[in-house]
């Protein structure tokens, strides 16, 4: 196994680069003009964070692998996102509820990692949220939308809520990669950050008239690369060009 | 000149952090910041900083990208925010502090670069890039965008 450093950096640029395909996936499939336009430009964001923490994660590692490399030339096993950010899109209300719940997760991550004594680490945590908090107020605005909306619009919204609530566990999960980076002060308790998470989520889920499921947030495994069996496929999908022709140039 | 903004070059946009030029090996060393973490245009950006300073006489050029400090609209001065009006671009206003988590869209109206009419309208958050949103001024009828405060 790599450096706690290296896995650390692969979770959070898997996360983004897996979640910013997915939404790259609705690039002239949007439901109105402005949306296509919106998902594509937050999946570039999300591409754009995942290339900082994959280059620095192979700058860590110093074996030789760049951006690419990381993105292309690892199998399923290898990817330590999210098993959330891998579900396939569902529909409109379910990706964004997605987005909602990732968007609200990360500026949460991010505002913690911006105060890291990793310097490389801090200043690219403080450069993704200013963008993350755009996104979120953007997912937020449609939960609000679509959950007090039309009778359609909200039962479609509660079923991609009851449906993702589960994947919410694995956002704290945490492991000795965790605390290997906690112990300089390099990542920060991510226990403590559920509970802020959960009030700002469930704050404008109560006012989008939508009820919290129950039952436990207990799905767990992409952080140490097990995954459902949604991840291959969309990997086949990202990774086909550059494995077809290896070291191809634009 | 930036390729999506072509009325301000890059160091009128903030991306442009540092200039050093070592005479010894007639060497020159630019640092430079991304606008947005995803913006498409940096790799343009970085070849034509490059072909520029080779055509300039440099016998190497060198690139270093920052991450901190992050990126911000408060870097373009008063002088170039009148070159993006006048392009017909809404420039951009002074960056207002805000909570970690917060809906309702960006504070204000956006005055009309066109007729200078407050009563204008949002229409989408996101533009054709990602540094710019869509507005409609309802005085003038024009569609117009706006570089948003960030």
């Amino acid at each position: 196994m790599s450096s706690p450093l290296v896995e650390y950096l692969l979770r959070l640029g898997d996360d983004r680069l897996i979640l910013g395909h997915r939404l790259s996936e609705w690039c002239g499939h949007g439901p109105i003009l402005e949306e296509d336009i919106a998902t594509t430009n937050i999946a570039l964001d999300l591409l754009g964070h995942a290339i900082m923490f994959l280059r620095l994660a192979g700058e860590v590692e110093a074996q030789g692998r760049d951006e690419d490399a990381l993105a292309y030339w690892r199998d399923e096993h290898q990817f330590r996102n999210l098993q959330l950010c891998e579900l396939p899109n569902g529909d409109f209300g379910f990706t964004i509820l997605r987005q909602f719940l990732f968007d609200a997760w990360s500026a949460q991550q991010l505002d913690a990692l911006a105060r890291s004594t990793h310097a490389e680490l801090a200043a690219i945590a403080a450069k993704a949220l200013k963008e993350t908090r755009y996104h979120l107020r953007h997912s937020g605005e449609w939960v609000l939308r679509l959950g007090d909306g039309t009778a359609e619009s909200h039962g479609r919204m509660q079923a991609a809520l009851d449906e993702l609530w589960p994947w919410t566990g694995e956002l704290t999960y945490q492991d000795d990669v965790d605390a290997a980076l906690r112990a300089d002060g390099s990542a920060p308790d991510l226990g403590p950050l559920r509970a802020p998470w959960e009030s700002a989520v469930g704050d404008i889920l109560t006012r989008a008239t939508l009820r919290v499921p129950d039952g436990p947030a207990r799905m767990t495994g992409g952080r140490f690369g097990r995954h459902t069996e949604h991840l291959g496929h969309l990997l086949a999908e990202m990774q086909i060009v550059a494995r077809s022709h290896p070291g191809a140039k634009w | 000149m930036d390729p999506e903004v072509p009325v301000l070059s890059i160091v009128e946009l903030g991306i442009v952090r540092e200039i050093a030029v070592d005479p010894a090996s007639d060497g020159v060393t630019v640092t430079v910041t991304p606008t947005y973490s995803g913006c498409p245009a940096m790799h343009t950006i970085e070849a034509e900083i490059r072909s520029a300073l080779l055509a300039a006489g440099f016998r190497s050029v060198t690139l270093k990208t920052v991450y901190a400090p992050a990126w911000t609209t408060d870097w373009i001065a008063p002088p170039a925010r009148e070159k993006l009006r006048e392009y017909g671009i809404a420039p951009p206003g002074a960056l207002a502090a805000e909570p970690l988590v917060s809906l309702g869209g960006p504070p204000g109206r956006i005055p009309c670069p066109f007729c200078g009419s407050g009563n204008t309208s949002l229409q989408s958050e996101f533009g054709a890039t990602a540094c710019k949103s869509l507005h409609v001024c309802h005085a003038c009828r024009q569609p117009f965008e706006h570089f948003k405060a960030f």
